[in-house]
């Protein structure tokens, strides 16, 4: 099973320095698009390879940079999106931390690919230890002359920032994360323009995560065809999968898009604590549908999550178990979606806090049958398109499938006005 | 023709618009927080949504804010649909969850946007039953109330404040539920549009704090269409008075000149209509008179006299023509400087003479390349700065556009454009609000002001006079200038009379006339002092230092001046010589002047709210204002009090004058430049079906039967308007009113300023009968004959300083000035010196600077700036106690000034 993502990486949790990176092929896909591959053509290679994107969404990588007009003035930018902030996820941390030089090879590839100039990091204001990996990393890439003018002969000049956020959920998408990076509030921007067009400071742009950017070098190296087979299924690629809650070994692994919810649960994670029982999971991250018991064989891909009426979303599964209160569980959730909403769309703004006091009403056994109904249309009406950005139906989704699947939990605190 | 498909019928959406504004300009009600036609879509409150579908199979469709889409054809949509319903009402249900529900004691309540789109929506029940957030409300200084628990955050304060309108102290903080809109601390906003706030906030947070000082309702006002007092461009107004008092100033839309805004000066200038300085009563030799006697004093003074009339630029075209038929041709005097005389004069005569035409304020906001020559435009004509700040967008929005970013995708755009601005080149003696949106400033004195203009001129057309001495910095910055001229589309250079220099408009003049040859689009702008200094000078008239020979050559013996102060229009030695000599002094005028207190007989005139009148903008555009109310005094406009005497004197012409409309019509007839005034709006004798008089309070006017019961217990008839076909009552029409003559704005369901996208064409277009008011001069002239005389290059001279005015927003302008909340705004007077030569002098920031100029002594604080070009001294204009003085003049530096008369000190 390969692990190109991770297999360098020296156990101790310490960053591969650029020597060791080196040694390890680092940095030959970088020489080898510079010499022999248009910039166009390294698009095409990762449409071709059908990476979709590893932040949540999973639009096709190649696909948007197609969006980005190569002939027009510079600058134009390509930034790296590491303000991981969806709870339960902390995939891209571990990259960040421990192969730095990965990323910012995958970043001067994109960069090339796009004729950007200009790139940033824009790093999680938490991450403390990848902020000064990161910083380091870029110091060394300049000094060997991966970074500024003239790469390695090449003629194609890139500068690197890296850009610690403040700590706002909200700069994880990736217009909010523009404007943030501009100095403006972090709220979102409405598309069209999409940030090909209009992004930072209004020129062409593209906003990657951490792990999408690091498989770019493997695809350049190893081809495309080599990248698909990774995973035999739907999806192309390895992914870092991981896995929280009450679990016996929790952590994140990178696998082939094949695994299943349960071989990550029970073979990867050791199974549910002792004395606890899996009731649900959410499968990508704090804003995905929960999924429950009968969904344990679904295929941890795009389509195979999706078709179980979740999202893959990070990859990263945050577990629930039977002793913890389904209510109290949403409720820590809405509260954190409601304390992060950027307070420029209505629904998202008023309605985010008002679902936080319902559900925290019924948690202390104050509920009223009429809550449920409460909660019943924020979940329709919170929708993607009525909202301004994806932030508020992100956080409708564990509400709504908890509903689904745990209603009787939301009645019976209600009907017994016990507190959770 | 595109076709929009509504609810399955289809319409005509009309081109370039979001779909918001085409469901509104078709008259459909769909309600919307953020959007607003001059500010454009960002999509915040999510109210305005609706269900659109794939095609004429697509039953299910998807909900879309109508404002963030652009109409595009065979396109379909649904209002009505049951789940775009819904969703528009629980937004409203959010919005309610923290707004307060104290409209009975709010301000806005009954004319609130916010209320209006929640019966629109039908949300009616709460069901939030949680505590509602708070907030702490912020002093924001005299014109503008804060309460900001009203919120609903739809973001349209801080958009037009900071985006539309270049304000830095009013902002968004905080996040989620807790966003805040104010000041980083309490204080005073410092934007001269600040007062728009109450207008564009849809909801009672900013409110005018000067009405709050005399609240009433606004549907208890009685309102009428107005022109504003305050500076030359004309601003429509809406002016409302409860129990005798005037209470507020608004926004009257005019597709053409204001827009949606107002400044500050014109908003809360009003107060001197309440003013303790108000005349009330007649005086005669310093004794309270009744109307009889008054007309008796006059009568008496005139008869068998030589009688001279001094008119004014602050006084309508009617009260100006009936004392010129009164006093005759001859011996009519226009009650302004010589030099604003012949500066009117020029102004004209380029307007009508030359070949360029002058654009209205909004063709400004669309012109692509400003030149401005000399004029303080946030301080003299500040509407017409709103204007040019809209300007600079043009290049960059075609370039947003060409990206496929519309103009009304507002945050979109302004991404996209970042920091590029279209060319704008101000060219002033200090520094202005503008300057920070220019592509280029230029600090000199007001004669290098004009040599640069000149100089811009020659390079785009070699047939206009050049410039010789040119510094190499000055020829770079001409040549520049003149390129991007003339690489503009839609050119306008803008001018006017504040630096009181002839020079700079017959430069301004070369300008655009030179652009004229190469681009018939070319605009000119010509901004002069007062609120109908145009009129005025369209009317002919004499000199008013022919005035002064007249009577002490004794040519003359009695003098009729009206609604003119002279001491701000002559040096005081000469008005005080002047003063005395004439036998008897009669004024007419609304409030306590100095010239006032010289006379021997005083007649109350009224303000703009108690007169009808007609004023004539800098455009050339003559508007009329209306009454307002009767006063209950014997206060009446001007014209009327001179009419009265013209009856009691038997007068040839006057006696046979009965009413407004007889002056506006013998005015129009023998006023050969303002022709057409008298077909301004219907006439009088106008009504709308079923024969009714348009009212001038809505059907809601509360209290009519009891608020003068404490005087008497039966009603009073209201009175009968003579001079219009609006009416003081309640009742009357009630559809929409002819757009020039718009009382107040209301629509069913729409009760708040919002309603006037119902009497649009479109909305944020003209209004429905076109915009009111006709303009007087389009330029005859097919080639221009350039102006000559280009001034000598300014050098200083050592040991001298050249004395230039500098103008306030507040202050300079003598009406407002009286406003109490206007007052508390207006600067000390202090004299303004480059850091070199204060030093030369010896002087330090607030030291006093002795100096003179002509035969007047001052002894001022003194203000230093580097912006402040070498060897000029700037003095503030018209501070109210500021002597009169000509300039620019060179100071007289002496330490010693005991020759002088008396030393004026702050």
């Amino acid at each position: 099973m390969e692990k190109p993502l991770t297999q360098h990486m020296r156990g101790d949790g310490a960053p591969l320095s650029l020597k060791e990176y080196e040694r390890a092929g680092g940095y030959q896909a970088l020489r080898k698009a510079l010499k022999e591959i248009e910039p166009k053509a390294v698009t095409a290679l990762v449409k071709e390879s059908n990476l979709r994107g590893r932040g949540g969404a999973g639009f096709l990588t190649g696909m948007k940079w197609s969006f980005v007009p190569l002939n027009v003035p510079k600058p134009k930018y390509l930034i790296c999106n590491a303000d991981e902030m969806e709870p339960g996820t902390f995939k891209d941390r571990i990259l960040l931390e421990q192969t730095p030089h990965q990323l910012i090879e995958g970043m001067i590839l994109a960069a090339y690919a796009i004729q950007a100039d200009q790139s940033y990091v824009f790093l999680r204001w938490a991450y403390k230890l990848a902020a000064k990996v990161i910083k380091q990393a870029i110091d060394e890439a300049y000094a060997a002359g991966y970074l500024g003018k003239n790469i390695l002969g090449s003629g194609f000049d890139l500068d690197m920032h890296l850009h610690t956020g403040v700590g706002r959920y909200m700069c994880g998408e990736e217009t909010a994360l523009l404007n943030s990076l501009e100095g403006k509030r972090a709220t979102p921007r409405a598309k069209p323009p999409f940030p090909q067009i209009s992004g930072l400071f209004g020129k062409p742009t593209i906003v990657n995560n951490v792990e999408t950017l690091c498989c770019i070098p493997h695809i350049v190296n190893r081809g495309t065809d080599w990248f698909k087979n990774l995973s035999p299924g739907a999806d192309a690629g390895t992914k870092i999968y991981g896995v929280s809650g009450k679990v016996k070994k929790p952590g994140a692994w990178e696998l082939p898009m094949t695994v299943t919810m349960r071989e990550l649960i029970e073979d990867y994670a050791g199974g549910m604590q002792d004395g606890l029982k899996f009731r649900g999971a959410l499968p990508g991250g704090a804003s995905t549908d929960f999924l429950v018991e009968e969904h344990l064989d679904v295929r941890m891909d795009y389509t195979g999550v999706a078709a179980a009426g979740s999202r893959l979303g990070t990859g990263t599964m945050i577990i629930l178990d039977d002793h913890t209160s389904v209510v109290g569980f949403v409720r820590n959730l809405e509260h954190f979606f409601a304390q992060e909403s950027c307070g420029f769309c209505t629904p998202c703004r008023e309605g985010l806090p008002w679902i936080e006091k319902v559900l925290r009403t019924i948690e202390i056994g104050e509920g009223k049958p009429e809550d449920i109904k409460t909660l019943e249309f924020h979940t329709k009406y919170l929708g993607p398109g009525n909202t301004f950005c994806a932030l508020a139906p992100g956080a409708m989704e564990p509400l709504q499938s908890a509903l689904k699947y745990f209603r009787k939990d939301f009645e019976e605190l209600i009907r017994h006005k016990i507190s959770a | 023709m595109a076709t929009l498909y509504i609810d399955n019928k289809p319409y005509d959406p009309g081109t370039g618009k979001n779909l918001l504004e085409a469901c509104l300009s078709l008259g459909f009600d769909v309600p919307y927080f953020c959007w607003h036609p001059s500010l454009g879509s960002v999509g915040a409150c999510r109210q305005c949504a609706v269900k659109v579908y794939k095609d004429a199979d697509d039953k299910k469709g998807r909900i879309i804010m109508s404002c963030m889409e652009p109409v595009t054809d065979n396109q379909r949509i649904s209002i009505n649909d049951v789940e775009a319903k819904e969703f528009r009402g629980h937004v409203v249900e959010w919005l309610m969850t923290n707004h307060p529900h104290d409209c009975a004691v709010c301000d806005e309540g009954g004319s609130c946007h916010l209320q209006d789109m929640t019966v629109m929506t039908g949300h009616n029940y709460r069901h939030y039953t949680y505590k509602k957030r708070t907030y702490q409300n912020q002093y924001l200084g005299p014109f503008i109330n804060h309460e900001m628990n009203r919120c609903i955050q739809c973001y349209r304060c801080v958009r037009f404040y900071k985006d539309y309108a270049g304000g830095k102290d009013l902002d968004a903080f905080a996040s989620r539920n807790q966003v805040y809109f104010g000041r980083h601390e309490p204080g005073t906003l410092e934007s001269e549009f600040s007062g728009n706030l109450a207008e564009v906030c849809p909801t009672g947070v900013f409110t005018d704090k000067t009405l709050k000082e005399h609240y009433t309702r606004k549907w208890d006002l009685t309102t009428a269409p107005s022109i504003c007092q305050h500076c030359s461009l004309g601003c429509n107004t809406i002016a409302g008075e409860r129990y005798g008092e005037l209470r507020s100033i608004t926004n009257r839309y005019h597709g053409k000149v204001n827009g949606y805004f107002l400044c500050d000066r014109g908003r809360f200038g009003y107060g001197f209509v309440n003013a303790e300085g108000r005349i009330r009563k007649p005086r005669v030799n310093e004794v309270e008179a009744d109307k009889q006697q008054a007309i008796e004093a006059v009568k008496q003074a005139i008869v068998g006299q030589r009688v001279i009339g001094i008119g004014s630029p602050r006084a309508s075209l009617q009260s100006n023509f009936v004392l010129k038929a009164l006093v005759g041709e001859d011996r009519f005097y226009h009650g302004v400087s010589d030099n604003t005389h012949n500066l009117g004069e020029l102004v004209i005569k380029i307007l009508k003479e030359g070949p360029v035409r002058t654009p209205s304020m909004k063709e400004v906001e669309s012109a692509d390349a400003v030149l401005v020559l000399g004029e303080d435009l946030t301080n003299t004509a500040p509407m017409l700065a709103l204007s040019v700040r809209q300007s600079v967008r043009q290049q960059p929005l075609r370039h947003a556009a060409a990206s496929n970013i519309a103009p009304w995708n507002d945050a979109a755009a302004r991404e996209f454009i970042q920091e590029e601005k279209g060319p704008l080149y101000i060219a002033t003696v200090h520094t202005t609000k503008l300057d920070d949106v220019a592509t280029k400033t230029f600090r000199a004195a007001p004669d290098e002001i004009a040599r640069l203009g000149f100089a811009i001129a020659h390079f785009i057309n070699p047939a206009a006079p050049g410039v010789n001495n040119l510094s190499e910095a000055e020829v770079e910055l001409a040549q520049q200038i003149a390129q991007k001229l003339l690489e503009a589309k839609q050119p306008v250079v803008i001018s006017g009379t504040s630096c009181e220099s002839e020079h700079i408009v017959r430069a301004a003049a070369n300008v655009a006339w030179a652009l004229h040859e190469k681009n018939k689009q070319t605009g000119i702008v010509l901004t002069l002092p007062e609120s109908n200094s145009m009129g005025l000078a369209l009317m002919g008239g004499h000199r008013l230092h022919s005035a002064l020979d007249a009577i002490l050559n004794q040519h003359a013996d009695t003098v009729i001046i009206m609604e003119n102060d002279l001491y701000r229009h002559g040096p005081a030695s000469m008005v005080d010589e002047f003063l005395k000599t004439c036998r008897k002094v009669i004024v007419l005028d609304h409030t306590n002047t100095p010239t006032v207190e010289k006379a021997r007989i005083v007649i109350p005139s009224g303000t703009f709210a108690e007169s009808d009148g007609v004023l004539v903008n800098n455009e050339g555009r003559a508007q009329r204002f209306f009454q307002v109310y009767e006063s209950t005094d014997v206060i009446q406009e001007s014209w009327r009090w001179l009419l009265t005497i013209g009856a009691a004197i038997d007068h040839p012409r006057l006696a046979k004058w009965k009413n407004f409309e007889d002056i506006t019509r013998a005015l129009a007839q023998e006023e050969p430049q303002l022709k057409g005034v008298d077909h301004i709006t219907p006439p009088s004798s106008f009504r709308m079906a079923g024969g009714q008089r348009i009212p001038r309070e809505s059907h809601r006017y509360s209290g009519r039967t009891s608020m003068n019961a404490g005087v008497n217990v039966s009603e009073p008839k209201p009175p009968e308007d003579p001079d219009s076909s609006l009416s003081y009552t309640m009742e009357g029409y009630r559809g929409l009113a002819p757009s020039q003559m718009i009382p107040f704005f209301w629509s069913p369901g729409w009760n708040s300023i919002q309603s006037v996208n119902k009497y649009q064409d479109e909305v944020g277009h003209s209004l429905r009968d076109g915009d009111p008011g006709i303009r007087l001069l389009e330029p005859r002239g097919t080639k221009a004959t350039y102006f000559i005389g280009i001034p000598e290059q300014f050098v200083p001279r050592k040991g001298h300083l050249m004395a230039v005015h500098l103008h306030h927003i507040y202050g300079s302008e003598e009406l407002s000035a009286w406003s109490p909340p206007v007052a508390t705004r207006i600067p000390q007077p202090y004299v303004l010196l480059n850091p070199v030569d204060a030093e030369e002098r010896n002087l330090k920031a607030d030291d006093t600077f002795h100096f003179g100029i002509e035969d007047q002594a001052y002894a001022m604080p003194v203000k230093i700036s580097p912006d402040m070009p070498q060897g000029v001294a700037g003095l503030p204009y018209g501070l109210a106690g500021l002597p009169y003085v000509e300039l620019p003049s060179w100071c007289i530096l002496k330490t010693n000034m005991s020759w002088k008369k008396e030393v004026y000190t702050p």
